[in-house]
């Protein structure tokens, strides 16, 4: 695991808590499953969750609260998955929370072509924020833009190479609204990434104006 | 149904305590193995016991227990983030109900049992408020039948009462700050700075147990 460019602690505890919008849970929990570090730091989050749930009052539940969980339990006894952690065929590419929005793998991706040979599939979670793949051939630059909101970029395969430095698979870079770039995908091998942003981006230079519509971001 | 025949503390009651009760002075059975504990036992190890219990025997008089001390917290835990008592009672519920079925999950080196159940509960939460699936980090490749290293439960739980403490130990109003971010009415920014708890520890001590993990599986 070499992964160099992390989640923040913002971003890893708003996860822990649950209050993030689904595009950005789902660039968080792929990220994590790249990422020991975070992971490890994911779990430090969530024990303080448990930390807080001591802490908390009780209220007490109804009376029949008990009888009406032991007869769930009762009933559903049988169905029990006991091995539910035997994870499907991998992809190589694409970690499990990523896999299971494209019906499994890579070659099942609807890519749509936005020009230059770029390609993107959009992502179908909840509105407040938006995900799609990219497909950004070797040595390809995605046009100079900016953001209204906040960008994440998760790089899968490949790398790209902007001003702030060298993204490689695992690595995430969290642009917020001020950041302008131009990304660069290496020339060693096409690059995919998981793109996930709250507002539209904003692309300088006319020809970028006419495919924004197209790359509808 | 199995029922555990553990004998010896299968019928106490169990007096729900706040803060470090050091109980019981003898050898203890965690997660299947003896261990010594400088002759004593922390609360988190007792739950531990019966999350196991539950998890290994599919033992109900310990889930009865885990659910009288866990489901009121749960309630409450939902009520602070926005639901009314009704749907709180109904979800606290299926969060208990989510602790008997997946028990099999549960593995003490990973994380405590208030922080599991944190879990069920964080994920219920998102379930019904924000009606939206979760996506969640793949699993990493040990199965139930790989037995967690008993240095690593009993660092962790060590750990997770350090934390507990530290937070406990918080002026109430950094304490406040970070039980409003948990229960999602506080923006987050720099809470761990400003309040310092030690969650480097808890970090990393997993971060070894991932280590460990990986070189394992080469």
């Amino acid at each position: 695991m070499t992964v160099k460019h992390h989640l923040t602690d913002d971003l890893l505890m708003a996860y822990s808590v649950g209050d993030l919008p689904e595009a950005v849970n789902l660039i968080v929990a792929t990220h994590i499953s790249l990422c020991d570090e975070c992971r490890a730091a994911l779990e430090a989050y969530e024990a303080l969750g448990g930390a807080v749930l001591d802490t908390c009052d009780s209220v007490a539940l109804s009376e029949t609260s008990l009888t009406s969980v032991l007869d769930m339990i009762h009933t559903q006894d049988n169905a029990i998955v006991v091995n539910d952690r035997s994870a499907p065929a991998k992809d190589s590419v694409l970690p499990t929370p990523l896999a299971d929005y494209v019906d499994g793998g890579l070659e099942n991706v609807k890519w749509r072509s936005v020009g230059m040979g770029v390609k993107q599939a959009v992502l179908n979670t909840s509105s407040e924020a938006s995900a799609r793949l990219l497909y950004i051939p070797a040595g390809t630059a995605i046009p100079d833009h900016g953001h209204k909101g906040m960008e994440l970029t998760l790089v899968l395969q490949g790398a790209f190479q902007d001003e702030d430095g060298y993204f490689g698979r695992g690595d995430i870079e969290i642009a917020s609204e001020d950041v302008h770039h131009t990304p660069v995908a290496d020339i060693s091998e096409d690059c995919i990434c998981l793109a996930v942003t709250d507002a539209p981006l904003k692309f300088k230079g006319l020809v970028p104006r006419i495919a924004q519509p197209f790359l509808g971001i | 149904m199995l029922m555990s025949t553990t004998p010896s503390t299968e019928c106490d009651p169990k007096p729900v305590v706040s803060g470090m009760e050091m109980r019981d002075s003898s050898v203890r059975d965690v997660g299947g193995l003896k261990i010594l504990s400088n002759g004593t036992q922390s609360q988190i190890a007792e739950w531990v016991d019966e999350l196991v219990r539950v998890r290994d025997q599919r033992d109900e008089a310990a889930f009865i227990r885990v659910f009288q001390h866990f489901g009121p917290r749960v309630k409450a835990f939902l009520m602070r983030t926005g639901m009314d008592a009704a749907l709180a009672e109904e979800c606290a519920q299926e969060v208990l109900v989510t602790v008997w079925n997946k028990a099999h999950l549960y593995d003490a080196s990973r994380a405590s049992p208030s922080t599991w159940i944190f879990t069920i509960a964080r994920n219920k939460k998102i379930d019904v408020l924000r009606k939206q699936k979760r996506p969640e980090p793949e699993d990493l490749p040990w199965g139930p039948e790989a037995e967690p290293d008993q240095a690593d439960v009993l660092g962790l739980q060590q750990e997770s009462e350090q934390l507990g403490r530290a937070l406990r130990d918080l002026p109430e109003k950094q304490r406040e700050l970070i039980e409003k971010a948990y229960f999602g009415d506080l923006s987050h920014s720099e809470i761990a700075e400003q309040t310092g708890l030690p969650l480097g520890t808890i970090k990393s001590r997993i971060r070894l147990a991932l280590d460990r993990l990986r070189h394992s599986l080469k």
